[in-house]
Order: structure tokens, then C-alpha cells, then sequence
């Protein structure tokens, strides 16, 4: 057989029927994941046609976006009693209010082991690519097909694309996962993986620890990409060993043996390569109102930027950000809120105090992230400074829970979208990792998150 | 589904590159649990100002607007969020297609399940529908043709089973659930399912 890549060999072996040119494939789906807010018209739908989920065991669901995240909110109540319903009536898995295993749905997949090298993964969700950093196909879908998987787990699918991009050399000090993913959409642009299956490969994503591979496959779809993923290897095996819904003993074993076979073979063709140099990614941040509009921190809003994004920002170009002062700091999100995010983030606010006037919220990515950063002290050393530590949830990334700013405000946010009014109406959103935000946080300015470092 | 065979109407332009489903549909009416009554939440922040007046510079909110049925977007229309919500508004309002020289995946993929019919025009004929807002265009799905006035036409591509879709009304739940006895073979001979679970 000739040299295949990663995707091609996850497609291939899912491919239920092939696509011709007048029909596309039917590739199986290995795991739904479904949360409160894109599934109730999925169920209506089933149940207007007298469907029955077909492999319940196949569809786990969690709730994420709606949930509060303080005691105070009471938002999300109808979504998530009828994702409550749903999950008694059809008897699939809820990972509900009050289990220890809920937390955001492309975090909690990796945590518990359900996502596993050479899966399909789907979830009503465009940040399903997340799940690609275990070297699965994982994208985000519709409401109706989220119906289509769990009345057929399957779905129709035309073969994306690949695109190749290769990160060699090794990222400056301060700078993370979050840089090198802003740099690469900044780039190729926020339609640059349009149809196409990223795989991020090179000795710099080889050294990335799981958590970080997360992060870069999270951002694929702000290329606009149907997927990202990474090669499983030693790092994802080791990631996965012992995990609650890893396979265990002698089977663990012989996955990782097929699972070592899913890598691209040597030779492979690739649709598209891009090769990026990590050594020279600086500390980014966003400007604009999409997340290709990026720039390091330290930069100039460049001549010609769009004129509706920049009034919205209340921003001009040739300004620098470094300096500009922000009213809050979120950080938190499917991008970067596992607990390696938050260490960085209170590695620079320990024995600190969050600026005058600042609302700085910590929002962790599941409340097993929630417990382990409170096991080693990480909740104290956020609250001692003044930021608030709250339960887990999409929160401040999509804002439907009332975690919003407020209009005009300046957001440094560690999420992945600084869409117009994508954390309330007016806000402004800008862009960066951990370690920036949290730089920010002390600050109360854009600050380079070198001047932390040492 | 309805066939969609062949749609003239108006058109209204908003020229923007990179229009997301946030603007498309605002997150915070995410919690609705119906897909009905979404055309008040369409382009929600675009049309009404903080006070729920409409902003009277914007696009839709022209009186010749009016009973636009075909909406001609910036390149990469439809970029982000998943959210199947962003169809449905537009539909909901009375499109019925919409014209771009690029439209984003999920929502290609959304838009095509709803009867709304996303077409990728070339440059040409897309410097043409913005610069000539109000145009009475015909998108014809049978022919892949854009016909303008003055007899002007520009070929669009569609995917054969979108088009047949389409022409046919079918669903394409309708057509998965056909392949059950061949998705049952082919898990069969895969064996079980994977190991997880």
C-alpha cells in the first residue's frame, strides 16, 4: 500500500461506504460527546420521526456552555433539564451538575480517557478539533447532525484535504502553545485550512506535552480547518495510561501497539505543506476582531487593517497594545484552562496582586482540573491575589451563562474567539495564552509576560 | 424538506469579509431550546442598537431590503461557532440563499440541511452582486447558474449529492437511515465496537 498519511488512515478505516463523485461517504462515528445547548433540536428531531438512539453508549454528554459558575447564576435551567430528560429517555451517559467528572466537553474527553488515538469524534461543537491532539479525526458538527449520529452513528462526509504544517525550532522563554497556534491562523488566515485536515507535525509539536497539543488542534477551526490533529506517540500514551476509560493492562498494551501504526508514513503526501520556525514566535496577542488579526505583543497594529474591526476595538493602526489598559482578565476556556494553564498562570500571580480595580476570573476547564489546581494550592494562590476562582464552564468564552464584561471594556482573554461581542455586547476582546493574561492581571495594562519570567 | 429548484429574488449585500455565526446569531439567545421565531435574532447586534432601535445605516434595515431573499456576504462567510442557529435565522427571515466567494464549512454543511442554499460564486461575478446591491438575480441549482441582469450568468460548483438534495427534497436523515443494513455489514465485519465504552 502506498505511503498514507495519519488522516487518510483514520478515514480509511471508517469509511463505511467510499464517496463517489455523485454521493459522499458514510464514515462511522467512535464518540459523540454532546452537551446543553446545541442538542435539544437534535432530540426533536429524532423524536418527530419515532428514532431511537442507536448506540447510546457511544453519546456522552456533559454540560459546559449554559452552566453558571458561581452559585449566584441560574442561567442554562431549561437546556440542561432537558439534556437531564433526554439522557434518561434515550440512556445515554451524563456526566451531570454535581459529578466530579463534568466539566467542558473537549476537556473532559482527553481527561477521561474517552478519546483515544484513531477515533472518530464529533461533538456540536467547532472546538471538537481539540480532541486531533490524541491523533484522532475530530470536528465540529451541526444540530442535524448531531441527529444523523445518533440515529445512524455515522455521518456523510466529502474527504477533506490534508495540510501539513511543520514547526521546527524551540519556543522562546514566555512563550507557549497558545503563541505558536495565534502565529500559525496569523499566517495562513482564518480561512486557510478551509477543507482541509491539518496535521501539525516537527520536533517542536513532538516536544509539546498533550496538554499543549490541545491547545494548538483547539484553534484549527479558527483557520477555518475541519480538523487538526497530531500523531500519537510515547507522549500520548503515557498521557492516556491509567485513565478511567483507557483501556487497561494487557489491552492497553496492544492499543498502543496499533495506535503506534496511526502516525503518517515516512514519504506520505500531503495536499499542502507550511513549514513555520517556532524559535521565532514571540508572546502574541490579537487586535482585531477575528483571530487572524494577531500580532506580537510588542508590535504595531498594522497599516491597513480592517477599518470596522479596529472601530469596534476602538483601536487605530500603528498604535502598540503594550501599555493599554484592560479592564478584565479571563482564563479559562477549552483552549486553555487543564491545569498546566493555570500553574502558568499562577506561576506569575504568586505573592501578586491583581491591579486596582481589575476583575480577574479563573475559570477551570472541568472540576477534576478545579480539584487537582485546589490539591496543590493553585486556587489560593488566584484568590490571595484578588482573581475570582470559580466552578468550571465555557463561562466568559461564549458569555451565554452572564459571564460577560461590559461594553467597551478590554478583555485579555486566554479563550480562542475575539469576535465582536463574543463576551458581551461591545467588548473587546484580546487574544493571548496564560501567561500573558495573567501578566495583565497584575498589571492592569498589555504587558509582555518576559518581564515575569525568573 | 421542500425543493429548491430555482430562487429569484433581490438581493442584499453585506460586503464584509469573515462574518461569524456570533454576528450571524449572538450567543446569548443560545439557550433556546426550539428552532423557531429566530428571525428577531438575526444579525441581532448589526440591526438593533443597546436599546433595541434599529440602526438605520445597516444593510436590512433599508426599506429596499425589504423581501430580500438572497444575501451576498464577504469572503469566508459563516466562519466559527457550529451552531446550526445561524441557518435557521437567516431562513427564518426570509433568505433563502446566500452568495460568497467563500463560505465556511459548518455552516456550507448547516445551511445545505436547512433549504438554504449556500452558493460560492468566482471573483468576478461576486465584484459584480456588491457593487450592484438590490440586483434581481436568479440562482438557478439545477443549471450550477448565477444569472444576472442584462443576461449576464456566471456558473457556480455544487457537490452532485447537495444538488440532488436540493432539486429532490431529500433529507439526508432520510438517506443515512437507508444505508443502515450497510453500516450494520460493514460494523460486522469491523467487529465490536471500539474498546472503550
Amino acid at each position: 500500500m502506498s505511503a498514507r498519511t495519519l488522516f487518510e488512515k483514520i478515514w480509511q478505516a471508517h469509511e463505511v461506504m467510499p464517496e463517489t463523485a455523485d454521493t459522499p461517504a458514510v464514515i462511522a462515528i467512535d464518540l459523540h460527546l454532546t452537551h446543553e445547548v446545541t442538542s435539544p433540536q437534535a432530540f426533536a428531531l429524532l423524536k418527530s420521526r419515532g428514532l431511537r438512539v442507536r448506540r447510546p453508549a457511544a453519546t456522552i454528554a456533559t454540560l459546559d456552555h449554559a452552566v453558571p459558575t458561581d452559585s449566584a447564576q441560574v442561567f442554562g435551567g431549561t437546556q440542561i433539564r432537558e439534556l437531564e430528560r433526554n439522557a434518561r429517555e434515550y440512556g445515554f451517559e451524563l456526566l451531570g451538575l454535581g459529578d466530579p467528572r463534568r466539566g467542558i466537553v473537549h476537556v473532559i474527553g482527553p481527561e477521561l480517557g474517552l478519546t483515544q488515538p484513531g477515533m472518530t469524534i464529533v461533538c456540536g461543537d467547532s472546538h471538537t478539533s481539540t480532541h486531533g491532539a490524541s491523533g484522532t479525526f475530530a470536528f465540529g458538527i451541526g444540530t442535524t447532525e448531531v441527529a444523523h449520529v445518533l440515529a445512524t452513528q455515522c455521518l456523510l462526509q466529502r474527504k477533506p484535504k490534508t495540510l501539513a504544517i511543520t514547526v521546527e525550532g524551540s519556543l522562546g522563554a514566555g512563550v507557549g502553545a497558545k503563541d505558536l497556534v495565534l502565529a500559525i491562523i496569523g499566517r495562513i488566515g482564518v480561512a486557510g485550512g478551509a477543507r482541509q485536515a491539518i496535521e501539525y507535525r516537527g520536533a517542536t509539536i513532538r516536544a509539546l506535552s498533550m496538554e499543549e497539543r490541545m491547545t494548538v488542534c483547539n484553534m484549527s477551526i479558527e483557520a477555518g480547518a475541519r480538523a487538526g490533529m497530531v500523531a500519537p506517540d510515547a507522549v500520548t500514551f503515557e498521557y492516556l495510561r491509567g485513565r478511567p476509560r483507557a483501556p487497561a493492562g494487557e489491552d492497553f498494551e496492544r492499543a498502543v501497539e496499533r495506535w503506534r501504526g496511526l502516525a503518517s508514513d515516512a514519504g506520505a503526501a500531503f495536499d499542502r505543506e507550511v513549514a513555520v520556525d517556532a524559535s521565532a514566535v514571540a508572546p502574541m496577542i490579537s487586535y482585531g476582531t477575528n483571530p487572524g488579526m494577531v500580532m506580537p505583543i510588542g508590535g504595531e497594529i498594522p497599516a491597513g487593517s480592517d477599518a470596522q474591526a479596529l472601530r469596534y476595538m476602538g483601536l487605530e493602526p500603528g498604535q502598540k497594545l503594550l501599555g493599554r489598559a484592560v479592564q478584565v482578565v479571563f482564563i479559562g476556556s477549552c483552549t486553555n484552562a487543564r491545569l498546566s494553564d493555570l500553574r502558568a498562570a499562577a506561576a506569575v500571580l504568586r505573592g501578586r496582586q491583581v491591579a486596582k480595580g481589575l476583575r480577574v476570573l479563573v475559570v477551570p476547564g472541568s472540576q477534576a482540573v478545579k480539584a487537582a489546581a485546589e490539591a496543590e494550592g493553585l486556587d489560593r494562590i488566584f484568590v490571595e491575589a484578588g482573581a475570582e476562582w470559580r466552578e468550571s464552564g465555557c463561562s466568559m468564552c461564549v458569555g451565554i451563562n452572564g459571564d460577560t464584561a461590559r461594553p467597551g471594556e478590554y478583555v485579555v482573554s486566554t479563550s480562542n474567539r475575539n469576535f465582536e461581542g463574543r463576551q458581551g455586547q461591545g467588548v473587546r476582546t484580546l487574544l493571548a495564552s496564560p501567561v500573558t493574561a495573567a501578566a495583565a492581571a497584575v498589571t492592569g495594562c498589555v504587558t509582555d509576560p518576559r518581564e515575569f519570567l525568573g | 424538506m421542500q425543493p429548491v429548484c430555482l430562487i429569484r429574488s433581490r438581493t442584499v449585500v453585506l460586503p464584509e469579509a469573515d462574518i461569524d455565526t456570533d454576528q450571524i446569531f449572538p450567543a446569548r439567545f443560545l439557550t433556546t431550546t426550539s428552532d423557531a421565531g429566530f428571525a428577531e435574532m438575526l444579525f441581532a447586534d448589526w440591526r438593533f442598537d443597546a436599546a433595541g432601535r434599529p440602526r438605520p445605516e445597516f444593510a436590512l434595515n433599508r426599506p429596499e431590503a425589504a423581501g430580500c431573499g438572497i444575501l451576498i456576504a464577504g469572503p469566508n462567510f459563516g466562519c466559527g461557532s457550529s451552531r446550526e442557529h445561524a441557518p435557521w435565522a437567516l431562513r427564518d427571515y426570509g433568505f433563502r440563499a446566500v452568495i460568497s466567494t467563500s463560505i465556511a464549512d459548518i455552516f456550507f454543511s448547516n445551511a445545505l440541511k436547512n433549504g438554504l442554499v449556500p452558493v460560492r460564486v468566482d471573483a468576478d461575478a461576486h465584484a459584480w452582486l456588491v457593487a450592484n446591491p438590490g440586483a434581481e438575480v436568479e440562482v438557478d441549482v439545477a443549471a450550477g447558474e448565477l444569472r444576472l441582469p442584462g443576461g449576464r450568468a456566471a456558473p457556480f460548483q455544487m457537490d452532485p449529492f447537495a444538488r440532488h438534495c436540493l432539486l429532490n427534497g431529500v433529507d439526508e436523515l432520510g438517506y443515512l437511515l437507508a444505508q443502515l443494513p450497510a453500516i450494520e455489514a460493514w460494523e460486522k465485519r469491523r467487529g465490536q465496537t471500539p474498546s472503550r465504552i
